[in-house]
């Protein structure tokens, strides 16, 4: 197991035949992921990296039975293409477009709450780095070769402080489940808390590691979260303690603007609510193998 | 993005909210004459920077008669205010508002934000105005009303009503309110605000709602669909080394250190920061060279590092995922060769062609610390400022 994604599911690539869409699915093709198709509206009966090409999302799903599709759409693009996918039946969604509006993430966001709960579209980001599950597959832009697969699960906002840790832990020969990014975003579509839920329920994964940074309120949710419904250890860094207030640290989600989001109280909450809190970015690898 | 409050009135006016009739000026001669144009025996100097509390810092001048206006006008432009919002610098004002002076029965306060909890956004008002809500909130938070907006539907009537009322208005103006309020919805949500803030809505002695002042933010991401809103902005109102930046693409914030940090990806450059604190030193600043990044940028943000006179050394930290070592190590060798840097460089290198990247800094003469790991990288760069300055 592994959560989001393994070998098997059949991915498609949005953006399919842009400069980064191309990019990325050779890399993905290469890491092993099943790639089997990709969106280029316009362009269907074509071929892209020997793989069909369709102009729409739901034609892609009917003729490839496409499970998780990512998004290389650009900005002011980004947020429809990640609405067609919910349209279309898609269940995992990665979008790693940076610089969409806020508020049609908020418009994307109220659009995946028309689907049932247990047919809602799992959306990664927009603005991350995407998935992993190490030796399966991977969704995403993160460097293969840094991570071993192991009992690891990273979930995250940032995507090279995410490459960090999982590289610290591969130092000591500590391997991952699947990395999740949800994003540096103020709008992000799935939480800390969503995929704390999906490693509790994963028998590959015996320990969580958290990734956050200033901004928002949804750490102290996910610390929340692991006290009371979390058998498997929790351990948490956040980003951003020399941060100043009221300035947005480069993700458009990383600033402090009221009670509750700067690093130290986030730390703090953590502590409360009994998550292990990796103080130094240098200990991530230290810290685990001390629980695992 | 920030705006100035009357280029924020000039929008929610189109909007439907009510504002006085001011004027904008550049001189005291064409303050003075605007006072003239208003008209009336009264009016406010209101020096037009990017922040609140203007009062406070002495910003806002009440004026009696137009030698007044030319005095404080005279006295206000080219100054830098300092305000709790501004840091110690402060922010040069070359623009001022006049106004009539508005007398009011009370103050009301207004302000829309997008709510991170609840993904909707909320409109937050008050019966108690002119103060900071933050403080209202701890002392008396029943003093406060909020909606939360369904972003399918919109502001609703009733819910415009309902906080209208909260507020303790009259019978006479909730028709007003609720105009005002669905119109500043309405600019909040056409023009990709962050945040709007009404601080205070007064009611006049004449009985009518009106916005004394006026605070909005926009979504940068969104201004691409916007240029109304891109044309307003003031240059002169941001840190010209964070400006710089942005125009070429790296994302900058200036801090206190004396630390240089060139580093990609966000959380990586947040978390570096930390660890030159934890390593007892202290980062002057926060850059993200981003994805994909050429020599030339990397080139580029040595340059805008090092415009920081405070810098007594720099900490390159890359984990290259999209990035490339190799490129980025060519970066460092430019910026060491083509740049008179006279303070110690401590480069760390991970990630993709990070073999080829470590080749090609030690084949080059440049003179530099290498760091294997971020410890080594946050503790090698303290050392090296200790070490120059003894």
């Amino acid at each position: 197991m592994s959560i989001v994604v393994d070998e098997k599911t059949p991915v498609i690539v949005q953006g399919f035949t842009g400069r980064m869409g191309t990019f990325h699915a050779e890399e993905m093709i290469d890491y092993g992921t099943n790639v089997v198709g990709g969106i280029a509206p316009g362009k269907s009966g074509s071929d892209h990296l020997g793989l069909p090409v369709f102009d729409t999302v739901r034609d892609a799903v009917n003729e490839t039975g496409a499970e998780a599709s990512i998004v290389f759409v650009p900005p002011p693009f980004a947020a429809d293409a990640i609405m067609e996918a919910v349209d279309a039946g898609i269940s995992h969604c990665v979008c790693i477009t940076d610089g969409i509006p806020a508020q049609d993430m908020m418009k994307v966001k109220r659009y995946m709450r028309t689907k049932r709960v247990e047919k809602r579209m799992i959306l990664m980001g927009p603005n991350c780095a995407g998935v992993i599950s190490p030796g399966k597959a991977l969704l995403g832009i993160m460097p293969g070769y840094i991570y071993l697969q192991g009992p690891v699960g990273i979930i995250g906002r940032s995507g090279t402080l995410g490459y960090e840790a999982a590289s610290q832990l591969k130092a000591i020969g500590i391997g991952v489940s699947t990395s999740v990014g949800i994003g540096g975003d103020p709008i992000n579509g799935s939480s800390f808390t969503d995929h704390l839920k999906a490693f509790e329920q994963d028998p590959e994964t015996s320990l969580v590691c958290l990734i956050g940074e200033i901004g928002g309120p949804q750490d102290a949710e996910a610390a929340q979260f692991a006290r009371d419904h979390m058998h498997k250890k929790v351990v948490a860094y956040i980003a951003g303690l020399s941060a100043p207030t009221g300035r947005t640290m480069g993700h458009a989600g990383a600033i402090v603007n009221g009670a509750g989001e700067s690093a130290a109280e986030k730390i703090e909450i953590m502590k409360n609510h009994g998550v292990t809190v990796v103080e130094r970015p240098s200990d991530f690898g230290q810290v685990i193998s001390k629980l695992l | 993005m920030d705006i100035h409050e009357y280029q924020a009135k000039a929008l929610l006016s189109e909007y439907g909210v009510p504002i006085a009739t001011g004027g904008l000026a550049y001189s005291p001669e064409q303050a003075t004459y605007r006072a003239k144009e208003i008209g009336g025996d009264n009016w406010v100097v209101k020096a037009q920077i990017h922040s609140g509390a203007r009062g406070k810092a002495g910003g806002i001048k009440v004026c009696e008669d137009e030698n007044e206006v030319w005095g404080a006008a005279d006295d206000l432009l080219g100054r830098r205010l300092v305000t709790n919002q501004t840091g110690p610098g402060g922010k040069g004002v070359y623009r001022l508002y006049i106004e009539p002076v508005v007398p009011f029965e009370r103050e009301l306060y207004l302000s829309m934000v997008l709510d991170r909890q609840t993904e909707r956004i909320v409109l937050v008002m008050s019966g108690s105005g002119g103060v900071y809500i933050e403080e209202l909130a701890e002392t008396d938070p029943n003093a406060i009303v909020r909606i939360h907006i369904e972003p399918a539907v919109g502001l609703q009537g009733f819910q415009a009503r309902e906080a209208a009322f909260a507020c303790g208005l009259d019978a006479g103006l909730i028709a007003q309110a609720e105009t005002l309020l669905l119109g500043a919805y309405r600019a909040f949500r056409d023009l990709d605000a962050t945040l709007l803030e009404v601080n205070p809505l007064v009611v006049t002695e004449e009985g009518r709602l009106m916005a004394l002042d006026a605070k909005m933010s926009f979504d940068d991401n969104a201004l691409f669909r916007h240029q109304n809103v891109s044309e307003l902005r003031d240059k002169s109102q941001e840190d010209p080394r964070e400006m710089n930046a942005a125009d070429r693409g790296l994302s900058y914030v200036g801090l206190d250190g004396n630390i240089g940090c060139i580093i990609n990806g966000a959380g990586l450059a947040m978390a570096t920061m930390d660890m030159i604190k934890h390593s007892g030193g202290e980062p002057a600043n926060f850059l993200d060279i981003g994805g994909g990044a050429s020599p030339e940028r990397v080139a580029k943000a040595f340059k805008l590092v090092l415009s920081d006179d405070r810098v007594e050394a720099i900490l390159v930290n890359i984990f290259a995922g999209i990035n490339r070592c190799d490129w980025v190590a060519e970066g460092v060798v430019k910026a060491l060769t083509e740049l008179d840097v006279k303070v110690p460089v401590v480069v760390r290198l991970s990630g993709t062609n990070v073999e080829e990247g470590r080749r090609i800094l030690d084949e080059s003469d440049v003179d530099l610390i290498a760091a294997e790991t971020l410890a080594e990288a946050g503790e090698k760069s303290v050392a090296a400022v200790s070490w120059e300055a003894n």
